[in-house]
């Protein structure tokens, strides 16, 4: 495996599998016992775009192993704005780090950070690119919470611009999983990719309602549809609210079902569904602390 | 590259197949697919103001293609770097070197695995469409012919010859 994460691409089911069963280790660790296992060690995260969320789910990994964290600040007041390439920024900061933590709005920047890079580079998201570390979060939550094997998940929500899904699409085919696609017919997940996960061994149908298959899955993943994506406002209002999760819909899924959601949510998930036995969406979130350790321990050569 | 893949033919019928005038020393494209012609001269860099001694051929019957397009080009052999280009919009070409009106060698084109610098990606948020110093990658696919970015995984499956560098 090499000490860059860029793309779950790179990835075997092996190498995943290892991802996980190590994460589990972490846990007790995540969750505030102490360790020093990256005294010593720097971490760098270089956020080009925001992310609070994934920033501190690093931060919080990184300190709780007792490494320390710098970070290159706003885009706005730092050399960038200078006109500084990225592939100068990352040798320079490559200096001081042990490893780098980067988000980005280009696609390929990742791919291309880790060949000018001498320390690790970990892909915390490019564009609507990769997003290695939350696929493999998602993965450490079905694989905790329900079964990584055998099981039948479906993926709601904005499946053609929604990258995250794609990824996550793809590291479910490794397992053979079953996948239901609910998209509105304008978010419907490309063809090209569809294809891609047909090869890699998925079992893959569509639909655009939930209603349909909410008593046959165990995993139900839903997105956000982001406004941002849409070319005009127009097209964004006549999806917008499309699928919306309640406790209603609930009644006829399967006891075992969880449900996950990347956050942050708007209005897919009713509040209510929060106290149902299925929510699993804040666990998801403290699960991104164990699997970002371990990825961290993994690229600074600690395990 | 399969430099035995055609068998190779005696000068006297290689003369009687030429449409235009045979040339004494360079290189013909023969089997191009019909209507690429015109993109093998922008591979070569060969314009209107070129001073080279050029013939084409265009939309010749082709039992294997249906139709097709020849360059001759006087006085040239090609670089690999410039029969990788064409194997891009024309798989099926062949590469005749000719040195006194003899066909001295003949190839097939061959797709490469990888291919740097000489296409441009058509996703317009790539970071190699940026000012980052980085050269365009591509992994080939073979049949059909398509191209995926090393950087963002964009495919280009048509119109390649447009995104060519
Ligand atoms: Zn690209």
């Amino acid at each position: 495996m090499s000490q860059h994460i860029i793309s779950m691409k790179d990835f075997s089911r092996d190498e995943i599998d290892i991802i996980l069963n190590m994460a589990r280790e972490f846990e007790p660790i995540a969750r505030g016992s102490k360790s020093s296992l990256l005294s010593g060690k720097i971490l760098a995260t270089l956020f080009y775009e925001p992310s609070t969320r994934t920033r501190l789910s690093f931060e919080t990994a990184m300190k709780r192993l007792g490494g320390d964290v710098i970070d290159l600040g706003s885009v706005e007041s730092s050399s960038v704005a200078k006109g500084e390439t990225l592939a100068d920024t990352i040798r320079v900061i490559g200096n001081y780090a042990n490893a780098i933590v980067l988000r980005h709005p280009r696609e390929g920047a990742a791919r291309m950070a880790a060949e000018y890079s001498k320390v690790p580079i970990i892909n915390a998201g490019d564009g609507a690119g990769h997003h290695p570390t939350q696929t493999l979060l998602d993965l450490y939550t079905i694989a905790r919470e329900s079964n990584l094997s055998d099981m039948r998940i479906a993926l709601v929500g904005d499946l053609k611009y929604g990258r995250t899904v794609h990824s996550l699409a793809y590291a479910l085919s490794l397992y053979h999983a079953d996948i239901t696609l609910i998209s509105p017919k304008q978010l419907q997940m490309p063809d090209i990719i569809k294809k891609d996960l047909k090869k890699q061994g998925a079992n893959i149908r569509e639909t655009s309602n939930i209603e349909e298959v909410i008593g046959e899955i165990d995993v139900l993943y839903v997105t956000r549809i982001q406004k941002e994506r849409f070319p005009d406002t127009a097209e964004y209002q006549k999806v917008a609210g499309i699928y919306r999760v309640t406790e209603e819909l609930l009644e006829n899924a399967r006891d075992n079902l969880i449900i996950m959601h990347p956050m942050p949510r708007v209005d897919e998930i009713d509040p209510s569904v929060d106290r149902t036995k299925y929510a699993r969406y804040f666990q998801q979130s403290f699960y991104g602390v164990p699997v970002r350790m371990t990825l961290l321990a993994m690229a600074m050569g600690a395990v | 590259m399969k430099k035995d893949s055609v068998e190779k033919k005696p000068a006297g019928s290689w003369k009687k197949e030429m449409l235009v005038r045979p040339i004494r020393q360079g290189t013909v494209i023969d089997h191009i697919r019909g209507g690429q012609a015109l993109n093998v001269l922008k591979i070569l860099g060969i314009y209107g103001t070129t001073e080279a001694v050029v013939s084409v051929a265009m939309n010749v019957p082709s039992k294997v293609l249906g139709s097709k397009d020849i360059v001759k080009v006087e006085g040239r052999e090609l670089e690999q770097k410039e029969v990788d280009r064409i194997s891009l919009i024309a798989p099926d070409a062949t590469i005749n070197i000719i040195r006194d009106f003899e066909v001295i060698e003949k190839y097939r084109v061959e797709l490469p695995e990888r291919i740097d610098g000489v296409v441009k990606c058509n996703n317009p948020n790539c970071i190699s469409n940026t000012h980052e110093p980085v050269i365009s990658k591509f992994t080939v696919n073979k049949k059909p012919v398509d191209l995926r970015c090393v950087y963002c995984d964009h495919v280009i499956s048509e119109g390649i010859a447009d995104h060519l560098i």
